[in-house]
C-alpha cells in the first residue's frame, strides 16, 4: 500500500468513526434513558449518600433511667444533653425503657443504678449500665463508643473540677488524620464516584449495544464497510465523554455542595479517572459481545460490575475487615483500586506511593480487557 | 443461466450448507444449495417461515460463515473478504436497521458516511432516493415516528445510498399493509429498470412471487425450484379449476374435494373452491358430492408451489372430524334446530383515546357459525375493536353483545365463550406441550378426569402426542401453531378470535389450519379473524374493511370485489379491492400520512 492510498484509507476510516460518534451523540441527547443513567442517577446517588446515608451518629435517641436522682447523676445527664451525639429521653423505670428500646423509639439505654451517687462520691467512679440495640451493629458500636467517651470525659472534668488528681494514670489523646471532622460523607463520596463511573462505563454501554442488536441496527451496520474496531471506537468515544461529564458533575457536587475537601490535584484526578473509565468501558464492551438483549446485558453488568463496585471496592465496607477469601476477590475488581486512589486524592492529596501502583493495576486491567475484546469480537451474527 | 464471463452484479452459491446447534441437536438451515442470480433482475427467494431465507441472506452478506460450500459475489467470497463485499452490496435486515432516535436525513447521512459517499455527491444521490421513496416531505421526522411502510422505504433508501449494484432485502414486506406493499414493489421495479441493479428479495407471501423476474423456492433448507414465474405457471397450466357447488356449503365440499384421487391442492376462494390436479386429467367427482360445476382456472404461481411441495412432503390429506374436540357442539347441532342467532353484535361502537377517535361508530353482526374477517391497514382500529370485544378495553359508547352477553356489563361471562389465538402464538415457551395444555385448561376452570380427557383428545386431534414432553419454544413452527389453537379451543368456546393466524406459515400448514377452522364453523363455532393478509381474507364468509376507525365496506369477498370493479380493472382481486377502497378513502381524507 503506497502512502497516498493508505492516507485515503485512514481518512475513510476517520470519516466512518466520526459518523458513528455523531450518531451515538444524537442518540444520547435524544434518549432520556441514557441521560438519566449518565447524569440523573449520579445526581440522585450523590444526594442520597451526601444527605441521607451517614455512618456517623448524631443526636441518637437514648433512654435514661435514674433509680435515684442525685446531683452527680443529673450532672452526667446534662453533659449527655449537651453533646451533639445524643438526645437523652428520661424514663421512670427500666421496664419502660426496655419497652421503648423494643419499639425502636431509642437506640440504647443508660441505666444509673441506686448506688451511682454513692459510688461517685466515695470512689470517684461508679458502674453505669448501658444496653444497646444490637440489630444495627454499626450504630450499636457507635453508641457504645460515644457513651463511653462521654463518660470518661465527664469523669475527667469532674475530677479536675474537684481539684483531684486524675484517676487515670495516662490519657488517651485521639487525633483523626485525613478526615479530622470524622465525617463519613467525606469518605463515602469519593468512593461513590467510582460506582457512578462503573454505571456509565459498563452498564450504560452494555445496554446501548444490546439495544442495537435488538433493533437490528447492528446487523445493518455490519453489512457496511465499517470494521469492528471502528464500531468499538465509535461507542468508546461518546461514552468516555459522557462518563467524564458524570465524573465532573460528581466532583463539582462533592466539592461545592457537600464540601468534601479535594487535597490532590485535578490533573491526577482526571488522569486516574480516564484510566478507570477506560477499564469500565472495556467491561461494558466485553459484556456486549456476549449479551445480545438488554435484559441479559443489564443483569450481567449489574452482577459483575456494579454490585462488586458497590460492595467489594472498599467504598462502604472496609476491605481490611473482610475475610481473607473475599479480600483476595477484591484484587480482581478494578473499582477497588480506583476507590483507593479517589480516597487518597480527595482526603490526603497526590501520594505517589498510593496513586502509582493502583494506576498501574488499572492500566493492566484496561490492556487485558481490550485485548480480550479484540480477540472475541467478530463482525458476524453468530 | 447467467453469463459466466461477466462477474459484475452476479451472485453464485455452490453446494452451500449451514447448520445451527439447538437443544435438540444440529438443525440444518440450508442443505446443499446451489444457484446463481441473473444480473439486472429481481429474484424472489420464496419460502415459508423457517425455510432458511434469513440464513441464506446473512451468508450472502458475510454475516455468517457456511459449514461447507462457497459463495461468490461479483467474484469475491464474502466469507473470506466480507469488507469488500459489504462495500458493494446494499442489505436491509428484517428489522430495517434504522435508528429510531435519528431523523430520516440523519439515518441517510449515517449510512452515506459509513459507505464512504463523498459529501459533495450526497445531495445528488439523496434527491432521487427521497423522491422515489416518497420521503422528501419527512426528512426531519424521526425514524421512530414513521409508519411501518415508510420505515421500510427509509430502510431501502439507506441501503441504497452508495448505489450498490446488488441489493439484498430480507422480508421487506413483512408486517406491512397491502397499500405500502404495492408501493414498495413499484419502487423495486423502478430501481431495477433505471439503474440495472440486481435485487434478491426474500418473502413468505406467495402472491409476491409473480412480481419477480426470477423465483427461487426455498423449503426446509432445500431449493425446490428455480425459474421465471411464467415457467412455474406453465407447469400447472390446464390443471387448475374453480369448483362451484350451488346450494352447498363450500366448507363442507372443500375437504371432500381435497381427498379425491389426483388432487394436489384445494383452497377456498370466495364463492368457489380452487382445485389443482397432478396431471391434465380433470377431477372425477363422484355422484355423492352433489352438483359440482368445474370451470378451468388460469394457472398461478401458488398452484405450482403447492404441487412441488406435495411432491416432497407426500402427505395424504385426511378427513377431519372434530366430534371429539367439540362433543358439546356437535350434539347441540344434531338436537336443536339452527336458529338465526348472532354470535356477536356490534352497534355504533366508539372508542376515544383522548381526542383521538380510534373506533368511530362501528356496526356489524357476526352470525353463528360464520367466519368473519376484520381487515384494515395498521392503525385502522382492528386491535382496539378486538380488545373491546374481548372485554379488555372499555368502549366509549355503543352496544357490544358477545355470545348473548353484554360485554360492558358481564365481560368475564362473555370471555368464557371466547377462544383467542394471538398473532405470535402466545404460549409459555419454557413449558412443555402438555404443561401448556394443563395451564390453559386450568385457567378456564377445567379439572379432574374431564380435564385429562380434554387434553388427551387435543393431543390426539392435533397430532401433538409425539411432542407431549417437548418445550413449546423449540417446537417446529407448524406444531407451535397447532398447540396455540388447541389451547384456545380447550374450553370449547363458541366464538374463536384469530389475530393474523397464518401469516408466514408454511402453505401446507395453512391449509390444514383452515380445514380445522372450517370444520369448527360447520358445527356452529363463530370465527372472527383480524388480518391484513388477503390469503386469510379469502377464507371468510363475510368481512369488513376498516380505515381510521371507520367501516369502508362490508360483505362477502365477491361483493367487496364487485364494489371496485371498473373498466380498467375488470377482474379485481380482493387485494385490488382493498387497495382501491383504501386509496379512495385517503383521497377523500385529503392526506395520506
Amino acid at each position: 500500500m503506497n502512502s497516498s492510498s493508505s492516507r485515503a484509507f485512514f481518512s475513510a476510516r476517520l470519516n466512518r468513526i466520526r459518523a458513528l460518534v455523531y450518531k451515538e451523540s444524537l442518540q444520547i441527547v435524544r434518549d432520556p434513558s441514557s441521560l438519566a443513567i449518565a447524569l440523573v442517577l449520579p445526581f440522585v446517588l450523590l444526594l442520597i449518600f451526601g444527605y441521607g446515608v451517614s455512618l456517623d451518629a448524631s443526636h441518637v435517641p437514648i433512654a435514661v433511667v435514674q433509680d435515684s436522682r442525685t446531683p452527680a447523676s443529673e450532672g452526667f445527664i446534662a453533659s449527655l444533653r449537651n453533646s451533639r451525639w445524643f438526645s437523652p429521653k428520661p424514663y421512670a423505670n427500666i421496664h419502660d425503657a426496655i419497652g421503648a428500646l423494643k419499639r425502636q423509639d431509642v437506640e440504647g439505654i443508660l441505666w444509673l443504678r441506686e448506688n451511682f451517687g454513692r459510688g461517685i462520691e466515695s470512689f470517684h467512679n461508679a458502674p453505669i449500665h448501658v444496653i444497646v440495640d444490637g440489630v444495627d451493629d454499626n450504630t450499636a458500636r457507635l453508641v457504645e463508643g460515644y457513651l463511653n467517651n462521654t463518660w470518661q470525659t465527664w469523669l475527667h472534668l469532674r475530677a479536675q473540677r474537684g481539684r483531684l488528681s486524675s484517676p487515670l494514670p495516662a490519657e488517651l489523646q485521639v487525633r483523626i488524620w485525613f478526615n479530622p471532622d470524622n465525617r463519613s460523607r467525606d469518605f463515602l463520596i469519593p468512593g461513590l464516584i467510582a460506582v457512578i463511573m462503573t454505571l456509565i462505563g459498563a452498564l450504560l454501554t452494555a445496554l446501548v449495544i444490546a439495544r442495537e442488536w435488538e433493533r437490528g441496527t447492528m446487523e445493518a451496520l455490519f453489512v457496511t464497510p465499517v470494521s469492528i474496531g471502528e464500531i468499538l471506537v465509535g461507542k468508546f468515544i461518546p461514552y468516555f465523554i459522557l462518563g467524564m461529564s458524570g465524573m465532573a458533575l460528581s466532583v463539582l457536587m462533592s466539592r461545592f455542595l457537600f464540601e468534601v475537601p479535594l487535597r490532590g490535584s485535578v490533573i491526577t484526578l482526571a488522569l486516574t479517572s480516564s484510566l478507570f473509565l477506560t477499564t469500565a468501558l472495556g467491561m461494558g464492551l466485553l459484556i456486549s459481545t456476549a449479551a445480545k438483549n438488554q435484559f441479559v446485558a443489564g443483569q450481567i453488568a449489574i452482577v459483575f460490575t456494579f454490585l462488586p463496585a458497590f460492595i467489594l471496592s472498599g467504598f462502604i465496607f472496609d476491605i481490611h475487615s473482610m475475610p481473607p477469601f473475599i479480600q483476595a476477590i477484591t484484587h480482581i475488581i478494578p473499582a477497588s483500586y480506583f476507590v483507593t486512589i479517589l480516597q487518597s486524592v480527595f482526603l490526603a492529596g497526590d501520594i505517589p506511593k498510593v496513586i502509582i501502583p493502583n494506576s498501574v493495576a488499572l492500566a493492566l486491567f484496561a490492556v487485558f480487557l481490550f485485548a480480550l475484546i479484540l480477540r472475541v469480537s467478530r463482525k458476524r451474527i453468530e | 443461466m447467467a453469463e459466466p464471463d461477466s462477474p459484475e452484479g452476479l451472485i453464485t452459491a455452490n453446494r452451500l450448507t449451514k447448520t445451527f446447534p439447538s437443544p435438540r441437536g444440529l438443525v440444518t438451515a440450508l442443505d446443499d444449495i446451489t444457484f446463481s442470480l441473473k444480473k439486472g433482475s429481481i429474484t424472489g427467494l420464496i419460502g415459508p417461515d423457517g425455510a432458511g431465507k434469513t440464513t441464506l441472506m446473512r451468508l450472502l452478506a458475510g454475516l455468517l460463515l457456511p459449514d461447507s460450500g462457497e459463495i461468490k459475489i461479483m467474484g469475491i467470497n464474502p466469507s473470506k473478504d466480507p469488507l469488500s463485499v459489504q462495500g458493494s452490496i446494499g442489505y436491509m435486515p428484517q428489522k430495517f436497521g434504522l435508528y429510531e432516535d435519528l431523523s430520516v436525513q440523519e439515518n441517510l447521512d449515517l449510512y452515506a458516511s459509513l459507505q464512504g459517499v463523498p459529501q459533495d455527491r450526497r445531495e445528488d444521490l439523496y434527491v432521487p432516493l427521497l423522491a422515489m421513496t416518497g420521503l422528501s416531505p419527512f426528512q426531519k421526522r424521526l425514524a421512530g415516528q414513521l409508519s411501518g411502510g415508510m420505515k421500510q422505504k427509509l430502510g431501502i433508501a439507506c441501503s441504497l445510498v452508495h448505489q450498490p449494484p446488488i441489493l439484498l432485502l430480507d422480508e421487506p414486506t413483512v408486517g406491512v399493509d397491502p397499500v405500502s406493499r404495492r408501493e414498495l414493489w413499484e419502487i423495486l421495479k423502478k430501481l431495477v429498470s433505471e439503474s440495472g441493479s440486481t435485487l434478491f428479495v426474500s418473502t413468505s407471501y406467495l402472491d409476491e412471487a409473480e412480481r419477480c423476474n426470477e423465483i427461487l423456492i426455498l423449503y426446509n433448507g432445500k431449493i425446490l425450484g428455480n425459474g421465471t414465474p411464467e415457467a412455474f405457471r406453465m407447469e400447472v397450466a390446464g390443471r387448475g379449476y374453480r369448483a362451484e357447488a350451488p346450494g352447498q356449503s363450500l366448507r363442507v365440499v372443500e375437504p371432500k374435494l381435497s381427498v379425491l384421487p389426483g388432487v394436489v391442492d384445494t383452497v377456498l376462494e370466495g364463492s368457489t373452491v380452487r382445485v389443482v390436479m397432478d396431471s391434465d386429467m380433470p377431477p372425477s367427482v363422484p355422484q355423492g358430492l352433489g352438483k359440482i360445476l368445474l370451470h378451468p382456472a388460469p394457472p398461478r404461481f401458488e398452484d405450482a408451489f403447492m404441487s412441488r411441495i406435495k411432491k416432497v412432503t407426500r402427505e395424504n390429506p385426511k378427513t377431519i372430524s372434530i366430534d371429539r374436540l367439540y362433543p358439546k357442539h356437535s350434539q347441540e347441532q344434531k338436537n336443536i334446530p339452527e336458529k338465526p342467532e348472532n354470535a356477536i353484535d356490534v352497534e355504533n361502537l366508539v372508542r376515544d383515546f383522548g381526542t383521538f377517535r380510534a373506533v368511530d361508530n362501528l356496526t356489524f353482526h357476526v352470525r353463528k357459525g360464520e367466519v368473519f374477517g376484520l381487515l384494515g391497514a395498521n392503525g385502522a382500529g382492528k386491535t382496539t375493536t378486538f380488545r373491546m370485544l374481548a372485554g379488555l378495553l372499555e368502549p366509549s359508547g355503543g352496544k357490544l353483545i358477545v355470545a348473548g352477553k353484554d360485554v360492558r356489563k358481564a365481560a368475564a361471562q362473555a370471555r368464557q365463550n371466547i377462544g383467542y389465538m394471538a398473532q405470535k402464538f402466545s404460549l409459555y415457551s419454557q413449558l412443555t406441550v402438555f404443561q401448556n395444555l394443563i395451564f390453559f385448561s386450568s385457567a378456564y376452570g377445567l379439572s379432574g378426569s374431564l380435564q385429562k380427557e380434554k387434553i388427551q383428545n387435543s393431543l390426539t386431534f392435533f397430532e401433538l402426542e409425539p411432542y407431549r414432553n417437548v418445550s413449546s419454544g423449540i417446537l417446529p413452527l407448524g406444531f407451535r401453531q397447532r398447540l396455540a389453537l388447541s389451547c384456545a379451543l380447550i374450553h370449547e368456546p363458541s366464538i374463536l378470535f384469530l389475530d393474523e393466524p397464518t401469516s408466514g406459515v408454511d402453505p401446507n400448514a395453512r391449509r390444514e389450519f383452515w380445514h380445522i377452522i372450517n370444520a369448527l364453523a360447520i358445527v356452529g363455532v363463530s370465527v372472527l379473524v383480524t388480518t391484513h393478509f388477503m390469503e386469510e381474507a379469502e377464507y371468510c364468509d363475510r368481512l369488513v374493511i376498516m380505515a381510521q376507525g371507520t367501516l369502508l365496506a362490508m360483505g362477502n369477498p365477491e361483493e367487496i370485489k364487485e364494489k371496485t370493479r371498473t373498466p380498467q380493472m375488470p377482474e379485481p382481486s380482493l387485494e385490488d379491492a382493498f387497495v382501491s377502497l383504501l386509496s379512495d378513502f385517503s383521497r377523500t381524507q385529503g392526506d395520506h400520512q
